[in-house]
């Protein structure tokens, strides 16, 4: 029992109870927030796998912006509180056994396979640093880096375009209903 | 650092299998969409995991990639739920059947 066992213990216990948390509280804000922690705590397993770069952008992205647009909507539309329908009530059961039987398999083949127990070493303090990465990032993966950027701004005209509403004569949404 | 590579591939086999019975369970669309965050992040730290196995770099320039898909994703998607409520005046999945056959 190495010290960095039970730091990953920890961690993986505060990764699924908050993501047990998103999944069960009734309020979609308390949702949110434990989703925030659970990336925060992911975040720190980065860290732990030599990746401090992926870690801070894991925070400030992640954690950071799309959370807070997600408890932005959440409160813009004040839907943090819907009445919940019990349409699915046997099809709840079925996807909650089924995928216990799913993690049941993954863990019977990792632990009886035995092909993954081999430890993941330390890397060396160069591999994941932000020098490695964007070096690595605007050379070998230049093209992808742009178009990652393309897909981005795509994005943001599609968001505002379909945000904007019956402010425009000639928005794509509303067009059909005239 | 000597964690067995087994126990990061089970933590994020839990966490997508959460991610999915979210996905299937719940029926706000918010939530939904969260519970898609939390299968990427499953899917993120397996490419982080095997990058610090192999000692290569490539799975963290993976990882950065699908961040800034899922970015635009929730952008799009977002922007589809303000609209979706605006005409609907509510984003309970099961109250989209319009189109039912």
């Amino acid at each position: 029992m190495t010290p960095v066992m039970v730091v990953f213990g920890l961690l993986g216990v505060v990764v699924i109870l908050t993501a047990l948390g998103m999944l069960l509280s009734r309020n979609a804000i308390y949702s949110a927030l434990f989703l925030v922690l659970n990336f925060a705590t992911v975040a720190v397993l980065y860290i732990i796998l030599g990746a401090p770069f992926i870690s801070l952008v894991q925070i400030t992205v992640y954690a950071g912006s799309i959370m807070v647009m997600f408890l932005f909507v959440i409160m813009l539309l004040g839907a943090e509180r819907l009445p919940g329908s019990d349409r699915l009530r046997r099809q709840r059961w079925i996807a909650a056994i089924l995928g216990l039987v799913f993690v049941a398999q993954v863990i019977l083949f990792i632990f009886f396979r035995g092909q993954l127990t081999a430890p993941v070493g330390t890397p060396p303090a160069t591999l994941g640093s932000p020098q490695a990465v964007g070096t690595t990032l605007f050379t070998t993966y230049a093209l992808p880096f742009e178009v990652t950027g393309a897909i981005l701004v795509v994005a943001t005209v599609g968001a505002i375009l379909l945000t904007r509403g019956a402010a425009l004569p000639y928005s794509p949404i509303r067009k059909e209903e005239k | 650092m000597m964690m067995p590579l087994a126990y990061y591939v089970g933590l994020s086999a839990i966490m997508f299998v959460l991610g999915i019975i979210g996905v299937l369970v719940r029926r706000n669309a918010l939530v939904v969409f969260m519970s898609l965050e939390l299968m990427f992040n499953a899917a993120n730290l397996l490419f982080v995991a095997f990058s610090a196995y192999f000692q290569l770099l490539t799975g963290q320039i993976f990882v950065f990639f699908v961040m800034t898909v899922a970015a635009a994703e929730v952008a799009v998607g977002l922007a589809l739920m303000v609209e979706i409520f605006r005409t609907k005046h509510s984003i309970d999945l099961d109250q989209m059947s319009e189109m039912k056959g």
